[in-house]
């Protein structure tokens, strides 16, 4: 039997959450590249914020504001090189509320 | 700012919060530093907090600490895609006067634990971000780089408190990154529901809780992990799987907690309910093995930075709060009798943590990560699906003689698993619960 699945768009889950946003100074940068190593391309499904998407030259960029900073790309992809990952400046990035 | 502090706490989660407040209360100059607007804002966990634990630090915490419900009812759950069995344990001895377990929201307990660190006397600096350790000529750690002007503080120890994925102690090659096989990435929210409607549908009255943790085929083959816990008003949701996992097979978090909210056992709990947050953590799992050195020259890493979490107990809070007292009471030895925060002295830290619970129940699990994240599709996934088979055709009564079901049950799980690796699956749990 299958179960139908109610799709919550990322998008929508995120809007209930609070940030503030460092405008102009991404904490997460993805090195340019031709062609996605294949922990990068995971994070375009795996990072829970969804903040890493393919492009249409099949690059994969990143749009951290809604980061929730778990780390899961540094885990898989810092150590290849792939992205530069830092925390946000002090004060900035995702404020729990609940947590 | 050119300012001497005994010791430097960075992160003011539970292992930092335990830390900076013992330090403190022992008359330390203490400074503590948070990249968040609060402590809290940046803190994700389940979340249940062991009493004893808290006891250990702040005896009284019962009397304004902000607990959401004491725990009187435990439900472990193996799901397949339709089902769900249990073992449930509930007990009015959990009723008690000083409760053993309680769930908490992070964002507000951990507001509450910096308010007693800084009235135990210590300098808590919040929205700033710890970016570097600063070594002397001889790789001492004397101090720490921020990311406000000029912003370098200097301590004679510093306690890395910075969680599972902190900066400074990677950076520094104190400890090496944690690797995706040792971590695993945990989504949640939060479901508002009125008080009375949490207690009706889990049979609790006034500040009773109730937990829900399950396996099975909700994690997609992966090792993986889905939790219920009951707030005052509201309920944590969430499902945690190895990022290794994750990578491999390319499953959407977001996606696999949607799943489970909508599976028949756990739809109807959540029912009608206002979700007010999505947070993700990563939660290290890599146990005992993955422990990496614990002191040097100048500096000691507790909690969550140490991998100091018990993944087969759930228990995570409770050796951070323990790992970061007992850091901070080694350190106040070494001080008391005037020595210098050498590696040598700092010894006394591991030494100490080696006597207590954090370490020997680490011990004594060091083999589970391995076993249950190998082939983890047939613990995560084979067997729930055998075991509800199981207990249907144990249950459901259908004019087949009970000598067939049974047979029908062990052929079953020959057919999904073979003899030998029955016995084998058997044979490696045992030796590896010992």
């Amino acid at each position: 039997m299958t179960i139908a699945v109610t799709k919550v768009r990322v998008e929508d889950k995120l809007y209930q959450n609070r940030y503030l946003v460092d405008s102009g100074r991404p904490h997460i940068i993805v090195r340019p590249h031709d062609k996605p190593s294949a922990n990068l391309l995971a994070l375009t499904y795996v990072c829970p914020a969804k903040c890493y998407e393919l492009n249409d030259k099949g690059q994969v960029e990143i749009t951290a504001d809604g980061c929730m900073e778990c780390g899961t790309c540094r885990i898989l992809c810092e150590k290849g090189g792939d992205i530069e990952w830092n925390y946000p400046r002090g004060g900035f990035g995702v404020l729990f509320k609940f947590g | 700012m050119i300012e001497q502090f005994d010791a430097i706490v960075v992160g003011a989660g539970m292992s930092g919060n335990a830390a900076a407040y013992t330090l403190a209360s022992k008359g330390l100059k203490v400074l503590q530093l948070e990249r968040g607007e609060y402590p809290g804002s940046k803190n994700v966990q389940g979340a249940i907090m062991y009493a004893n634990m808290l006891e250990k630090i702040i005896p009284d915490f019962r009397d304004d600490a902000p607990l959401e419900r004491h725990l009187v009812e435990q439900r472990l759950w193996v799901m397949d895609d339709t089902s769900h069995t249990g073992i449930h344990y509930r007990s009015d001895d959990f009723n008690e006067a000083k409760p053993n377990r309680y769930t908490i929201i992070r964002a507000q307990f951990d507001k509450w634990f910096s308010r007693k660190v800084r009235e135990a006397g210590a300098t808590v600096l919040c929205e700033t971000t710890a970016t570097e350790l600063v070594r002397d000529g001889n790789g001492k750690v004397i101090g720490v780089r921020t990311d406000r002007a000029g912003g370098v503080v200097f301590a004679n120890v510093v306690v890395l408190a910075e969680g599972v994925s902190g900066l400074l102690g990677t950076r520094a090659g104190l400890r090496e990154m944690p690797k995706p096989e040792t971590v695993a990435l945990a989504v949640k929210e939060m479901h508002f529901l009125p008080e009375e409607v949490i207690g009706q549908r889990f049979g609790v009255k006034g500040d009773e809780g109730c937990v829900i943790e399950a396996v099975g085929t909700i994690s997609r083959s992966m090792a993986g992990l889905g939790f219920l816990y009951t707030n005052k008003e509201s309920i944590s949701l969430g499902i945690g799987c190895l990022v290794s996992d994750f990578a491999a097979t390319m499953e959407s978090p977001s996606a696999l907690l949607d799943a489970m909210k909508n599976h028949p056992s756990i739809r109807p709990l959540i029912a009608g309910s206002e979700v007010k947050e999505y947070a993700a953590h990563l939660i290290p799992e890599g146990g005992y093995r993955a422990i990496p050195q614990l002191f040097g020259d100048g500096w000691v890493i507790v909690g969550d930075a140490a991998q100091l979490n018990n993944a087969i107990h759930r228990e995570g809070s409770n050796l951070a709060m323990t790992s970061g007292r007992v850091a901070a009471e080694a350190i106040v030895k070494v001080k008391s009798r005037n020595g210098p925060m050498t590696k040598a002295n700092l010894a006394l830290y591991k030494t100490m943590l080696d006597d207590s619970f954090v370490i020997k129940d680490l011990k004594k699990y060091k083999d589970m990560p391995a076993l249950l994240h190998t082939n983890s599709s047939n613990f995560f996934d084979s067997y729930p699906r055998l075991m509800s088979h199981a207990a249907q055709n144990f249950m459901r009564v259908d004019g087949t003689p009970k000598i067939e079901k049974e047979k029908n049950t062990t052929a079953a799980f020959i057919n999904a698993r073979s003899r030998w690796g029955l016995v084998s699956d058997a044979v490696r749990l045992a030796l590896a619960w010992r």
